[in-house]
């Protein structure tokens, strides 16, 4: 019901010849990838692969890394990508001074956009109510459970309204059930958008992913996604979905001898 | 709160008690270490003098607070918004530390003048400092977080600044101010006892030179309890501006 406002076409986004150097080491050589338009392509790997440093790379956000000048990063309609991207990060991120609405309307308040059009609020309202947050409005987020928080940047970031959005490790700090409920969530609100999420949690990625790659060595390469059928997300028990996380748990150790 | 409070005054009286068996067991001349009790018929005697000059001393431990305050948060901006500045305004910043404020109150004195001007320089000098280094690192310790979804959602680097770094700063902002407030009094005293004509150090002076030590006992505890609730009412109106400080 979320996505009827996104007026905007989700495209794919494609990365050609990407090379980043941090200091000595070299972290991606010459790596090219595609997020599929309108799909979730999931990214695992052991812990300082470069999983990340992508991400940021993407949203355009500062690496502290070298990069080529000959890579090639664009969408398949050729718009700029910069302004259509939305970005979620493992911690909420709310800015504890501001109410639960104050903070998802943060974007259209900080760029002066709310006070032109009231349409921001009631989409804000409306999308706090999908996330269960419709009674909490008011509230600040210390007032708020660590879930009830995560929900409010998930909503934050669908308000921001934008055909792509990075989410890295959107839920890890989150007990299994809450985690397990935003999922569905997430799924629900998300489709249509080009999404690349960052997660530590294979189950999570086959709920959640129609592309889940695994990330590995130095320069860290992607290799063949694994693509889990069915839309997301995904039932947890599902005989399919539990054989591919074993596959995939396989996968992560040999990932991880790299 | 009522627990403090009962906390407090247990802390004062057991202080008080303290002061009146070290008088009993070494049998101080009230000229060497004058009792609670010929402190307190002081208080008496002399209320309306300590009054009358307590309420300079005051009036220069605010302004100088405020001025002080002020400054500082300026002081913290403009090393902020323009990076290559910061390099010549914190070596002057150290300078203005390093210069013992005793050293440099005569001179205040000097240029300022015997009147309330002096004081408050003083107390200026003494603690815009602590305010402009904390400010100044709650700024430069923004969360990165917050920064990145700025980034993200394309908000300028001004309302960055004001509606997220400048709260975000806040608490630290705060802890400076809460060190400046207890700094103030005694920037305000300084001043009095290097050339004054007024205000509570210069009573205390006076009262030191005729040997009326039980007096300067009792400017000593209001400007203790000056202090205490300057930085009580400070402390509480920080709190209720900025709830959400850890």
């Amino acid at each position: 019901m979320m996505n009827n406002h996104n007026h905007q076409n989700a495209p794919s986004l494609h990365i050609r010849n990407l090379t980043l150097r941090y200091g000595e080491n070299t972290l991606f050589n010459n790596l090219s990838f595609t997020l599929e338009a309108s799909k979730c392509s999931c990214l695992l790997g052991p812990s300082g692969v470069g999983k990340s440093t992508l991400l940021r790379f993407i949203a355009g956000l500062t690496t502290g890394c070298q990069q080529n000048a000959d890579m090639q990063i664009h969408a398949s309609d050729h718009l700029p990508i910069n302004n259509r991207i939305a970005y979620m990060a493992q911690t909420d991120l709310l800015m504890p001074w501001l109410s639960v609405l104050d903070n998802v309307l943060i974007g259209y308040r900080l760029r002066g956009e709310l006070r032109k059009d009231k349409h921001h609020r009631l989409r804000a309202i409306e999308l706090l109510g999908a996330v269960g947050l419709q009674d909490s409005l008011e509230k600040k987020p210390e007032e708020l459970s660590g879930g009830m928080r995560q929900r409010a940047a998930l909503a934050r970031t669908l308000l921001e309204n934008k055909p792509i959005v990075l989410m890295d490790e959107p839920f890890s700090a989150l007990d299994a059930i809450t985690k397990l409920h935003l999922q569905e969530l997430a799924a629900e609100l998300l489709q249509n958008k080009t999404v690349l999420l960052i997660t530590h949690d294979p189950l999570e990625a086959l709920r959640l992913g129609h592309y889940v790659y695994v990330m590995s060595g130095q320069p860290a390469t992607l290799g063949q996604p694994i693509t889990p059928q069915g839309e997301p997300a995904r039932n947890l028990t599902d005989s399919a979905i539990l054989t591919l996380q074993g596959e995939l748990l396989l996968q992560l150790e040999q990932a991880q001898l790299c | 709160m009522l627990k403090k409070i009962i906390q407090a005054v247990i802390v004062f009286l057991s202080l008080i008690l303290l002061w009146q068996i070290v008088v009993w067991i070494f049998k101080f001349p009230p000229y060497i270490l004058p009792g609670p009790w010929l402190v307190l018929k002081s208080f008496q005697h002399e209320a309306l003098l300590i009054g009358t000059q307590s309420i300079p001393t005051i009036i220069e431990t605010l302004m100088g607070l405020l001025i002080g305050c002020l400054m500082g948060i300026t002081a913290a901006l403009i090393m902020v918004l323009f990076r290559p500045l910061r390099w010549w305004l914190l070596p002057i910043l150290l300078i203005s530390q390093a210069i013992p404020t005793f050293a440099i109150a005569p001179l205040l004195v000097i240029w300022f003048g015997y009147g309330m001007a002096s004081k408050i320089a003083t107390t200026v000098i003494m603690l815009f400092f602590p305010v402009t280094s904390a400010f100044y690192d709650g700024l430069s310790r923004t969360p990165t977080g917050y920064l990145d979804l700025a980034n993200t959602m394309h908000i300028s680097r001004w309302r960055t600044l004001w509606s997220i770094r400048i709260p975000a700063a806040l608490p630290a902002l705060a802890s400076g101010i809460r060190v400046a407030t207890a700094f103030a009094p005694i920037g305000a005293i300084i001043g009095e006892w290097v050339g004054a004509s007024k205000g509570l150090g210069f009573l205390m002076l006076n009262a030191n030179a005729r040997m009326q030590i039980a007096l300067m006992f009792a400017c000593l505890i209001t400007l203790v309890i000056f202090s205490l609730l300057l930085y009580f009412i400070v402390d509480k109106l920080l709190q209720l501006a900025i709830r959400w400080q850890p």
